[in-house]
C-alpha cells in the first residue's frame, strides 16, 4: 500500500515537472560528469522556464 | 538475453472484444442518431465516442504506423541523437503525453461545442468524433512523426525545406494571424462571463495575485517546487470563488467589480499587454501551472459526475436552424458546424505543438502513436463532454444564455417570446430564477459559450456532488475557463510577439533581439494593439462578436491544420508512399471544401448575418436612412469599417489556403514523377543505442 502511495506520488511528481531538477542532476552525473558542475536548483528552475515559454507550448 | 514481449491475446478472444467494441458503438451511435422527440441518456454519448476511439486507435492508427509512416522503433529520435538534457532529452513517455496534451488542450474544445449545439447535438458529435478519429488524430500523429524524422523542426521550418520558400512563408504568416484572431475572440469569451458580474470579475481578479505570489514562492522561497507552489494556488482559488459571493453581497465593494463590455475589453487588453512584457515566471508560469491542474481535476469530475448522474440530453438531435437561421451565429449546419468546432475534431494549432516541444522528448519513435493519435482522442472526448454539458440544458434556456440581445432583443419578455416562439420554451420567470441560483443579476444574452457552459457543469455537479453550491459551482466553472483563456492569452501574445520580432529582425536587426526591451514593449505593444482592436469591436458589435470573430477563428485555424496536412500529404508522397497519400490528403481535401464553402459565404452571402460585406452595406444602408440613432450611429462607421477588415482577412485566408493547395499538388507532381522539386530533409537513419542497450542487457 505505501508502495503504490510513493510510485503514486513519484508520478504525479514526474508528470508536474517538480521532480525536474532531480531528474537534470541524474542527466548530468550521468553524461556530462567530467564538466562544468551543473546548475543550482533555482538557476536551473529558471533557466527550464525561460526556454518552455519562448515557443508554442499552449493551444487553444 | 531474455526480450521480454507483452503477449497477445490470444486471437479469438481478441477478435471476440472488438467486435463487442463495434456493436457497443454501433449501438450507441444508432442511440443517439435516431432519438426523435424524446430525450436521450448522455451515457451513449460517451460510450459512442469511447468505442469509436478505441477502433480508432486500435485499428486505423496501427496501418497508419505500420505500413503509410513505417514507425521504427530501432531509430534514434532527436531526443537521444541531440540529448542535452534540456531541449533534448528522452523521456517517458506516460509524461510526454502529459505535457503533450497539457499543451494542446485549450479553451476551444469547450467552447466550439457549445456554440454548435444550436444545430442539435448529432451534427457536432458526429464531427467531433469522426473528425477526430479520421482527420485530427492523424494530423498530430503525422505532423509529430514528420518532425521527429527532421530533427525537430517546426512546422514552418519544414513547410519551407519540403514546398519551398512560399510555403514557409505563408506558412508562417498564417501563424500569426490565427493567433491574433483566436486571442481577441478568447479575450472576447472572458469579456462576455464577467460582464455585470461582480463575483465572476472579483474571482478572475483575483487569480491574477494569486499567480504571481505563487510566482515569488517557486522562484523565491521553494524554488522549482512546482506542487507545493500549485497546491497553494488551488487552495486560494477555491477561497477566491468562495469570498466571490461576499463580494458579490457587500453593496460598495460588488461596485469595484461591477463593468460593462466596452471597460472590461479594455482591462483585458491592459492585462494582456503588461502580462506579455512581464517576465515569465512572474505570472505566466506560475498560472499555467495552476490552470493545468484545474483543467485536469475540472475535466475529470466532469466525466465522473456525468457517468455517476446519466444526465439525459434534453436538446433536440437536430435543430430547424441547419437551414441557417440560427440566433447564435449565422450560415447553415453545412459548412459551419465543421469552422464552430476546430479543436476537438482537427485543430491546425496542433501541429504547431506536435512539431514544436514533443519530438525533442519522444525517447521512441514508436511511441508517437500512442502520443500524437491518443493526446488527440483524449482532447475529442473533452469537447464531446462540452457537448453534452450544453445539451443537458432546457433548450429554451440555451437559447436565451447565447443568443446575442441584437437577435432576439434586450428585453427578458421580448426574448423569451421570440424563443419560445422557434419551440423551444422557456420563460422571463425560470431565467430569472436561474440567474438568481446561480448568483447572477442576468443570464441573458451571455454569449461566447463560457456562461452556458458554466451553467450546464454547475447543474451536473450540484445533481451529482450536492445541491446547495449551485451558485459557487457556477463560479467555478467560469474561474477554470477564464483561468487558462488567460493562459492562452498570454502565451498567445508572446509567441506572436516573438515571430513579429523574428520578422522585423529581417530588416532591423536590433529588433530581432528577442529580450531587448525596446524591442519587447514595441512588438508586445503591436500585437496586443492587434487583437485587441477586434476584441473590443466584437464587445459592442450589436450581434455578439461571437458570430463574426468565432468563425473567422475557426477557417483560421482549419487553414493551419490545411497547411500542416499540405506539408504531411507532400512528406509521404516524396517518401515513395503516393499509394497511401490519401490518410492526409482526404482531410485536407475536405478541410479545403469546408473552409472555401465557408470564406466563400462569409464574403459574399446577401444575408446580413451571414456575409461581412453584406452586413456592412446593411448598416450603411440604415446609417444613410437615419435608422441608427446615439451611440449605435456613432459607432456604426467603425463597424462597417470592421466588418470590411474581417472581409479582407477571410479573404486572404482564403487565398493562403489555395496557393498552399495548387504549390503542394505541383511539388508531389513533380516528386511522384521524378521531375525537380526540393528533396525530402528527412534525416538519415541512425541506430538507437536506447534499444541496443536494452537488448544487450
Amino acid at each position: 500500500m505505501i508502495e503504490l502511495m510513493r510510485r503514486c506520488w513519484q508520478t504525479m511528481r514526474a508528470l508536474s515537472g517538480d521532480d525536474a531538477y532531480e531528474r537534470y542532476l541524474a542527466h548530468r552525473r550521468e553524461h556530462h560528469a567530467a564538466d562544468e558542475p551543473p546548475l543550482s536548483r533555482a538557476d536551473f528552475f529558471h533557466a527550464e522556464q525561460q526556454r518552455k515559454w519562448s515557443g508554442v507550448s499552449r493551444c487553444c | 538475453m531474455v526480450i521480454e514481449v507483452k503477449k497477445p491475446l490470444p486471437r479469438p478472444l481478441a477478435a471476440v472484444l472488438w467486435a463487442a467494441v463495434v456493436l457497443l458503438g454501433a449501438a450507441s451511435l444508432g442511440a443517439i442518431a435516431s432519438s426523435r422527440g424524446e430525450t436521450v441518456n448522455a451515457m451513449w454519448f460517451i460510450l459512442a465516442a469511447i468505442c469509436v476511439y478505441a477502433l480508432g486507435y486500435r485499428f486505423y492508427s496501427a496501418f497508419l504506423a505500420a505500413k503509410v509512416l513505417a514507425l521504427d522503433a530501432t531509430r534514434a529520435t532527436p531526443a537521444e541523437r541531440f540529448s542535452d538534457g534540456r531541449d533534448f532529452m528522452p523521456t517517458n513517455r506516460w509524461i510526454v503525453f502529459g505535457h503533450h496534451f497539457a499543451a494542446i488542450a485549450g479553451p476551444g474544445p469547450l467552447i466550439g461545442p457549445t456554440l454548435a449545439a444550436q444545430f442539435g447535438y448529432l451534427p457536432g458529435t458526429l464531427w467531433i468524433v469522426f473528425g477526430a478519429v479520421l482527420g485530427g488524430c492523424v494530423q498530430d500523429f503525422v505532423a509529430l512523426f514528420c518532425s521527429i524524422r527532421r530533427d525537430g523542426r517546426s512546422l514552418g521550418q519544414m513547410a519551407r525545406d519540403e514546398l519551398g520558400a512560399v510555403g514557409g512563408a505563408v506558412a508562417l504568416i498564417g501563424v500569426l494571424a490565427i493567433m491574433i484572431i483566436l486571442i481577441a475572440v478568447l479575450g472576447l469569451v472572458v469579456v462576455n462571463a464577467m460582464r455585470h458580474s461582480p463575483w465572476a470579475t472579483s474571482t478572475v481578479a483575483a487569480t491574477i495575485p494569486i499567480a504571481i505570489l505563487v510566482g515569488l514562492f517557486m522562484r523565491h522561497l521553494r524554488p522549482g517546487r512546482v506542487l507545493e507552489g500549485t497546491a497553494i494556488g488551488v487552495v486560494l482559488l477555491l477561497l477566491a470563488v468562495f469570498s466571490g459571493s461576499w463580494v458579490d453581497a457587500h453593496p460598495t465593494i460588488r461596485a469595484w467589480f461591477d463593468y460593462d463590455g466596452p471597460a472590461l475589453a479594455l482591462m483585458v487588453i491592459l492585462y494582456g499587454f503588461a502580462a506579455a512584457v512581464l517576465p515569465v515566471w512572474l505570472l505566466l508560469a506560475p498560472r499555467d501551472y495552476l490552470s493545468t491542474f484545474m483543467k485536469i481535476g475540472t475535466i475529470v469530475a466532469l466525466a465522473i459526475a456525468i457517468v455517476i448522474l446519466n444526465p439525459a440530453v434534453k436538446m433536440p438531435a437536430v435543430t430547424q436552424f441547419v437551414d441557417g437561421t440560427g440566433p447564435i451565429f449565422g450560415g447553415k449546419v453545412f459548412p459551419f458546424v465543421f469552422i464552430t468546432i476546430a479543436c476537438g475534431a482537427i485543430s491546425g494549432f496542433h501541429a504547431l505543438i506536435s512539431s514544436g516541444t514533443t519530438p525533442k522528448l519522444l525517447a521512441n519513435e514508436r511511441d508517437a502513436r500512442f502520443i500524437g493519435y491518443g493526446a488527440m482522442a483524449v482532447e475529442s472526448f473533452v469537447a464531446v463532454m462540452a457537448m453534452v454539458a450544453a445539451c443537458v440544458l432546457d433548450p429554451g434556456v440555451y437559447f436565451a444564455i447565447n443568443s446575442p440581445a441584437g437577435v432576439v432583443g434586450a428585453d427578458a419578455v421580448d426574448a423569451v417570446t421570440k424563443i419560445s416562439s422557434w419551440g423551444f420554451p422557456v420563460t422571463a420567470a425560470q431565467m430569472h430564477d436561474l440567474a438568481q441560483s446561480m448568483g447572477e443579476a442576468t443570464l441573458f444574452a451571455r454569449t461566447g459559450g463560457a456562461p452556458s457552459l458554466a451553467v450546464g457543469m454547475a447543474s451536473i455537479f450540484s445533481s451529482a456532488f450536492g445541491k446547495s453550491l449551485l451558485a459557487v459551482w457556477y463560479h467555478f466553472a467560469i474561474m477554470f475557463e477564464a483561468l487558462f483563456i488567460l493562459t492562452t492569452v498570454d502565451a498567445g501574445t508572446r509567441v506572436a510577439r516573438f515571430m513579429l520580432q523574428d520578422m522585423i529582425g529581417n530588416v532591423v536587426p536590433a529588433m530581432g533581439r528577442t529580450s531587448w526591451y525596446p524591442s519587447v514593449l514595441v512588438c508586445s505593444g503591436l500585437v496586443v494593439a492587434g487583437w485587441g482592436y477586434f476584441l473590443y469591436f466584437g464587445v459592442i458589435d450589436p450581434l455578439g462578436g461571437i458570430n463574426s470573430l468565432w468563425p473567422l477563428f475557426g477557417i483560421a485555424n482549419q487553414m493551419l491544420a490545411a497547411i500542416a496536412l499540405c506539408v504531411a500529404t507532400t512528406i509521404i508522397v516524396k517518401s515513395r508512399k503516393a499509394l497511401f497519400a490519401w490518410v492526409t490528403a482526404a482531410p485536407l481535401a475536405w478541410l479545403v471544401v469546408v473552409t472555401s464553402t465557408a470564406a466563400w459565404q462569409k464574403l459574399f452571402s446577401p444575408d446580413a448575418k451571414l456575409g461581412f460585406l453584406a452586413h456592412a452595406n446593411d448598416l450603411a444602408e440604415q446609417l444613410a436612412a437615419g435608422a441608427i440613432t446615439g451611440t449605435a450611429a456613432a459607432q456604426a462607421p467603425r463597424l462597417i469599417f470592421n466588418d470590411r477588415l474581417d472581409a479582407a482577412l477571410t479573404l486572404f485566408f482564403l487565398i493562403t489556403v489555395w496557393v498552399l493547395v495548387i504549390e503542394t499538388c505541383r511539388v508531389c507532381y513533380a516528386a511522384h514523377t521524378g521531375k525537380r522539386c526540393p528533396p525530402t530533409a528527412e534525416t538519415p537513419h541512425v541506430p538507437s543505442r536506447l534499444v541496443e542497450d536494452w537488448v544487450r542487457d
